[in-house]
């Protein structure tokens, strides 16, 4: 009974001085709507938005990346834009402008330094993830006076973090342990890699190459190897069919000892054994991959299209290997994500300006939110994740 | 050729021609031009169309303002020394051994030409 009354006690003052009730962060989202400059968020356990901020400038191609606790958010925006979101409180932390162009970011292992990737002026640049205060920057000079574009942006463990350069065909891997002295390593990798992704146990780093068939691989553990090329032999001598939106590869998947990647050039799903990195299947599918992401439990491995086919969603089993569902969901189906346990996955649909939400084991829509535009969708689960 | 650009060079030799003979004539032709001119202007619809083709998807590479990102800027300022046919031939055909993809499949010939017009004098919203 005395317990009862300090519970009713404390929930009666925390309501008068105007506080929140108490609640984690483990099931928030963050949706970013491209095109007017605003995030919403989101709960997803009741499937619903809670709050809507914006003044974050041009989000095309936006990510967010979380601080370990799962309460702030790291929103990078296209035009250099680098904002810190309170996901419990709905509102902004602190915003900077940290350079012209930017195309994504991470976070470190220990959760200290924020690191944001650029096209221009190409390069990294590390925050001090509590003040967003400029710690060190990694500009990326391949040659004297060339700078590179840089993508693929990944964390690894020991606060390094790992990302290629796109007009140099380089992997970089800078340490981070001294946080205002970073030390670079530089890997020839292969013609313009257009992404990249660190493996879910940190270990490797895969670049997706453009510019030639194949992959870059980087054995993070024994670097010394250098950068080798999986996937080679990958589609030679076939023609390519144009590729209207770059694949991303971040979201990308591990599923039974397999890595499901998408093609280039051809609307093909690539399997790799991740013990020999050997290429041991191919899925057909409906169009130019752009996402490849397996549910949690790996038994599903979800995908979409890049433009004109980005309607379309294809689900592989991945037990058979084949596609087994063709899902026409919306228009302009940008992005999935998948909640931590996979029972949902949240769709974004740009030209209907819906969030839709799916249940992955009947493939029926259980919900849907609105959004102006929407493109990425970033759950705050992602804190707990390496590469994310 | 139906480029307003072009069109409008070829307009400036044929009134001078005409304007020697006859200057009421030339009034006319100068009339016509225009008209056609404006005839390789695609229709309301179709523009609000090719101009969610441009901020969206080549946006994906471009930047939606057009800023650029893993493709080079495309504001007035970046493409205005350039010749305007080779950009449009650019969009459809696209760049052999580049990430720019060809765009015939979604486009005219002419209204590539259109959209390399409104990038160089400031694309629409
Ligand atoms: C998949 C990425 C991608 C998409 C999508 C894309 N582009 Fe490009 N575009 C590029 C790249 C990369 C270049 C630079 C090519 C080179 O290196 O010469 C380029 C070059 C160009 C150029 C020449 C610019 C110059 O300064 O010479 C124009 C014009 C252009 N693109 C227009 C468009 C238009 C219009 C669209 C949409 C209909 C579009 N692009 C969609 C990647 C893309």
């Amino acid at each position: 009974m005395r317990i009862l009354f300090s519970v009713l006690l404390v929930a009666f003052l925390g309501a008068c001085a105007g506080t929140p009730p108490l609640r984690g962060t483990g099931d928030l989202a963050l949706i970013i709507e491209r095109a007017s400059g605003h995030v919403t968020l989101a709960n997803t356990s009741s499937r619903q938005p809670y709050a809507r901020i914006g003044g974050l400038g041009d989000l095309s191609h936006a990510s967010a990346v979380y601080s370990r606790d799962g309460r702030y958010a790291y929103v990078f925006g296209r035009d250099g834009g680098l904002t810190k979101i309170d996901m419990l409180a709905g509102q902004v932390v602190k915003r900077i402008i940290q350079s012209g162009n930017a195309i994504g970011g991470s976070i470190s292992q220990d959760g200290r330094i924020v690191v944001a990737q650029n096209y221009k002026p190409g390069g990294i640049k590390a925050f001090d993830a509590e003040t967003l205060e400029l710690l060190a920057e990694v500009p990326a000079e391949y040659a004297p006076g060339q700078f590179s574009k840089v993508v693929g942006l990944a964390d690894s463990p020991g606060n390094k973090f790992v990302y290629a350069l796109f007009d140099a065909g380089e992997i970089w891997v800078s340490d981070f342990s001294d946080p205002r002295r970073p030390v670079t390593q530089r890997f020839p990798a292969g013609q313009n890699p257009y992404d990249g992704l660190v493996t879910p146990d940190g270990r490797h780093f895969l670049a997706g190459l453009f510019g030639e068939d194949g992959v870059a691989m980087l054995d993070l553990w024994q670097p010394q190897q250098g950068a080798r090329k999986i996937l080679e032999k990958y589609g030679r001598g076939e023609e390519k069919l144009p590729v209207f939106k770059m694949p991303h590869l971040r979201g990308w998947s591990v599923a039974q000892g397999k890595a499901y990647l998408p093609a280039i050039g051809r609307h093909e799903v690539l399997v790799v054994d991740v013990a020999t990195w050997q290429e041991v299947g191919r899925i057909p599918v409906r169009g130019q991959p752009v996402f490849v992401m397996a549910r949690p439990d790996g038994r599903q491995v979800w995908v979409n299209f890049a433009f004109p086919d980005y309607g379309k969603v294809d689900v592989i089993d991945t037990l058979k290997g084949e596609v087994v569902s063709q899902l026409a969901p919306g228009k302009g189906i940008l992005h999935m994500e998948f909640t931590p346990r996979g029972e949902n996955v949240w769709l974004s649909a740009r030209d209907d300006h819906k969030i839709l939400i799916y249940h992955t084991e009947n493939l029926t829509q259980i919900g849907e939110i609105t959004a102006d535009a929407p493109s990425g969708i970033f759950f705050s689960s992602r804190a707990q994740r390496i590469g994310f | 050729m139906s480029r307003p650009r072009s069109s409008r060079a070829a307009l400036r030799r044929r009134s001078c021609w005409r304007w020697a003979i006859q200057s009421g004539l030339a009034l006319a032709g100068v009339g016509l031009m225009l008209s056609s001119a404006l005839a390789s202007e695609p229709p309301p619809q179709r523009q609000r169309e090719l101009t969610h083709l441009v901020r969206q998807e080549c946006g994906s590479c471009h930047g939606m303002s057009l800023q650029g990102g893993l493709g080079p800027a495309l504001l007035p300022a970046d493409l205005r020394d350039k010749p305007a046919d080779g950009l449009a031939a650019t969009v459809y055909h696209g760049r052999p051994g580049t990430a720019m993809p060809p765009w015939q499949r979604f486009l005219t010939e002419a209204e590539a030409a259109w959209v390399v017009d409104r990038l160089i004098s400031g694309f629409p919203e």
